[in-house]
């Protein structure tokens, strides 16, 4: 299997909290990761700086075997990194529609050479004019119902899917959810899974979300990274990260007590 | 995200009413041709305020307009109203280009206060330079169009007639410009920046266009102001009127490319009365009406037609 | 030598009056995050009203010494009567939404009061120089100099080292520095926020108006007087960095040192020089030479 995604190293301090120690991680392409943790124990610090957003004091991240680690978000994002967010990140006074319009156009301007613009302009990977695949996007989402109301005004779970579809619009090849379910209600959150994996395997996408709910994390990560206190103290297979008594001590609260939990704190 | 797609009939048919209406009215062109002008950099603010941005210095590029087109007339003889209006286009995009790189980077009272900053400096500089009529500025050289002066009644139509054309086009360009990838950026920067980077779009890229684009069209407007009063000054670029701008740009509303055209007639014609009936209330009328547009119209005077119209967007 | 001590002394002068006219613009900044452009229109307004107060104590032939008084009365009086009524009767309606919204809000509010003015003074200028000739001139290096403008200077400074004591040294000063650091905070802990909005935008208003009011003996009183000072504060405050107080000082100084250094050298620069200086220090350091490291926001 190749890898898609490499860290090395990533170390990352806010004053005097580190928020990423020495985080080397590497993930094969077609996987879907779990990022479990506490709050404050690193993830969403991790999803920043593997798009950009945060630069690391030191190590590198690797996409496709290119150091991207220099380079902007929206640099990140064109080489094929996908990200959506746990407050959804919408255009609140355009139209759902819109939304995915907008998305969508960017992915079509720079698709080619702006000057050579010539006959019909096709989104790609849809094969379709930037009108037809938004229609389309909306569709694969369930959001036609919803496709005239201003973003801002949707319900919590809807603004939800929608940032997810703007996401994945631009069919990255990875994909990073950051609490893909959070603020959603139980009954939805696996709908909105399912949904989700669905777009995932139509357009073969690798995925990393972060996660608090472990029957999520359990149904459909084929492998968990457990963070905390800045470091990565798990990795393997949902089970047998659940099983480990360091996740179980310092991350899913199942166990109370440090009997056999040992290496987290050194 | 104007969908409308009868904005380019009701430009066209605006255009047509316009030169239609002119020979009837030969009086009222010249208040016209003056309206156009502002519209057309009230139309460049309707970009940036879609964009979240208020900049209180497109004077700067009004006053370049002006000066590109007089400098041209005084210094090289040349008087054709289409080569004044490329020049001025040409010397106010340069300008804008270069400092947009500048201006990109800022939001907010930050690119209020830059924008005010620079254009107060092209202002400091003309009102001190002898060569260019310190404050007093100069007049221009009659302009003609294809050899024929633009004086008399039918020059005057002439001149009145490219104005219109030029803020169709304008005006037009603009509509579909908001339909196009970049186009749409705008209200999608005003938003979420951070979504329009990470959806692989540079906002300050897209900011830096939107930014060039207005201070063309200000030009544009400086230019047409300049041939039809006949005079330039630095006043053009002191901050008093780039708040006139404003002040039109919020009581035309971001709802539709006419709007600032609309807003621009209303306001020269109250402007007008208001000089001769009520020299000294004018500008309390203006406030009192902006703070009432804030408070109950945010989207100006446009969304009142909207309405009317049962929400047709 | 004595073009040197000119530049010095006539720009530490300006830099005075810079401060007194930057000042309250700068604190109602700092406290409410306003951007007054009404600023300019309430300086207009404290020097109609010291022509107005000081025209009246010299007809009846009061002690000319006691014009002073007069003119820093109708300062209070306009801040007394200007600030509660902008405050309470607009601006509270306005909390919590865009600072540039609230630009414009100003912005409408000075074309309002410049009519005003009109409207109660009328358009023909009005004198009130007495006050400036009062003192008698001291010659300094072969140059002559008004003794009020040395005055000026003393009352910046006055005005300057009162306002740092009241936010250092006393317990409103400090109450009133929490509730610039976090709002929300300070309404939890039972600070009653409205009352220090109110009592900053007056005192930022007085501070306008006591500009105007010692400006005015010194000028030919006018319409349109706040014009060209709004843009001067606006200067001052983005050099030293908006809502700072040293920040004021230091622009001002700038400023005022710049500004005399090309009268003096290059007169065709004097007003470039300003706003170069302006649009220099937002383009190097948006937040001012004197601003402490912002977060950034996005």
């Amino acid at each position: 299997m190749s890898v898609l995604l490499e860290t090395r190293g990533l170390h990352k301090r806010f004053g005097a909290v580190v928020a990423a120690k020495d985080i080397s991680v590497a993930i094969e392409r077609d996987s879907v990761v779990g990022l479990i943790g506490t709050n404050g124990a690193g993830k969403t610090t991790f999803v920043n700086m593997v798009t950009g957003y945060l630069k690391p004091d030191q190590g590198s991240v690797r996409f496709k075997g290119r150091d991207v680690t220099p380079l902007h978000p929206r640099q990140i994002t064109r080489l094929g990194v996908g990200r959506s967010f746990q407050i959804p990140q919408l255009y609140d006074s355009l139209s759902a529609y819109d939304n995915v319009v907008v998305a969508l156009g960017i992915a079509l301007r720079n698709a080619r050479p702006r000057w050579l613009a010539r006959g019909p302009r096709l989104v790609p990977g849809y094969g379709l004019p930037l009108e037809e695949a938004a229609e389309q996007v909306l569709e694969r989402f369930g959001l036609a119902e919803f496709r005239d109301r201003p973003a801002g005004v949707l319900p919590g779970g809807v603004r939800k899917l929608l940032d997810i579809a703007m996401t994945l619009a631009l069919k990255p090849e990875l994909l990073l959810l950051d609490e893909p379910t959070s603020g959603v209600s139980s009954e939805e959150k696996f709908a909105i899974m399912d949904r989700i994996m669905r777009a995932v395997r139509g357009s073969g996408a690798t995925v990393l979300f972060v996660e608090h709910d472990m029957d999520i994390v359990s149904r459909y990560a084929s492998r968990v990274l457990a963070f905390y206190d800045g470091r990565v103290i798990a990795d393997g297979a949902p089970a047998e990260v659940l099983a480990d008594p360091d996740v179980q001590l310092y991350v899913t609260g199942t166990r109370t007590t440090a009997e056999g939990a040992g290496h987290a704190d050194d | 995200m104007n969908t409308d797609k009868r904005t380019p009939l009701l430009l066209l048919s605006s255009l047509l009413a316009l030169l239609a209406v002119g020979p009837l009215l030969p009086e009222w062109q010249f208040l016209a041709t003056l309206a156009l002008g502002k519209g057309l950099v009230v139309l460049g603010l309707l970009l940036l305020l879609r964009t979240g941005l208020v900049s209180f210095g497109q004077g700067l590029y009004y006053c370049l307009g002006g000066y590109a087109a007089g400098v041209m007339g005084h210094y090289w003889g040349v008087t054709d109203a289409t080569l004044l209006l490329l020049a001025a286009a040409l010397v106010s995009g340069v300008a804008a280009a270069v400092l947009g790189l500048l201006l990109a980077r800022y939001r907010a009272i930050f690119f209020a206060m830059l924008s005010l900053a620079l254009s107060m400096i092209l202002y400091g500089l003309l009102a001190k330079s002898q060569t260019l009529g310190s404050t007093d500025g100069f007049n221009l050289a009659p302009p003609t169009l294809l050899g024929f002066p633009l004086a008399g009644y039918e020059g005057r139509y002439a001149l009145y007639s490219l104005a219109c054309v030029l803020a169709f086009l304008a005006a037009l360009g603009l509509h579909y410009y908001f339909r196009t990838p970049l186009g749409r950026l705008a209200t999608a920067i005003r938003d979420n920046e951070i979504r329009v980077e990470y959806l692989g779009a540079s906002v300050r890229g897209a900011v830096h266009v939107k930014y060039t684009i207005a201070g063309v069209l200000a030009g544009l407007g400086g230019a047409l102001t300049g041939m039809t009063v006949g005079h330039i000054d630095p006043e053009m670029a002191y901050w008093t009127t780039s708040g006139e701008f404003v002040f039109i740009a919020i009581l035309s509303g971001t709802g539709s490319v006419a709007a600032p055209f609309l807003g621009s007639f209303i306001y020269e014609l109250v402007r007008t009365f208001a000089y001769e009936y009520s020299p000294n209330t004018w500008q309390l009328a203006l406030g009192a009406v902006m703070l009432l547009i804030i408070v109950f119209l945010p989207a100006g005077l446009w969304s009142l037609f909207r309405r009317r119209q049962g929400g047709a967007a | 030598m004595d073009m040197q001590l000119a530049v010095l002394v006539d720009g530490i002068i300006y830099a005075s009056w810079l401060f007194l006219i930057a000042v309250g613009l700068t604190l109602i900044y700092g406290v409410m995050n306003i951007l007054n452009i009404a600023h300019g229109a309430l300086y207009a307004l404290g020097a109609y009203a010291a022509a107005s107060f000081g025209g009246f104590w010299f007809s009846q032939g009061y002690p000319p010494l006691g014009s002073y008084g007069a003119l820093v009365l109708a300062a209070i009086v306009v801040g007394l009567v200007m600030g509660p009524l902008i405050e309470r009767g607009l601006l509270r309606f306005m909390y919590g939404r865009d600072e540039i919204i609230l630009l414009l809000v100003t912005y409408a509010l000075f074309l309002i009061l410049e009519d005003v003015i009109k409207l109660i003074w009328g358009v023909s200028p009005y004198i009130i120089s007495q006050p400036y000739g009062l003192l008698g001139i001291v010659e300094l290096g072969g140059l002559i100099y008004p003794v009020y403008s040395f005055v000026l200077i003393g009352v910046t400074i006055l005005v300057g080292v009162l306002l740092a004591w009241a936010l250092q040294g006393t317990r409103h000063g400090k109450l009133l520095r929490v509730v610039i650091h976090d709002r929300e905070l300070s309404q939890t802990l039972g600070i009653d926020v409205r009352r220090y909005y109110l009592a900053t935008f007056t005192l930022g208003t007085m501070l306008a108006a006591l500009g105007g009011a010692l400006t005015a003996p010194t000028v030919s009183v006018v319409p349109a007087m706040g014009v060209e000072v709004i843009v001067l504060a606006f200067a001052v405050v983005v050099v030293g960095g908006l809502g700072s107080l040293p920040g004021a000082a230091l622009g001002a100084l700038i400023v005022g040192l710049l500004r005399s250094a090309a009268v003096h050298y290059v007169p065709a620069l004097e007003l470039f020089a300003i706003y170069f200086v302006m649009a220099m220090v937002l383009i190097i350091r948006p937040r001012g030479l004197f601003a402490g490291e912002q977060a950034r926001t996005i």
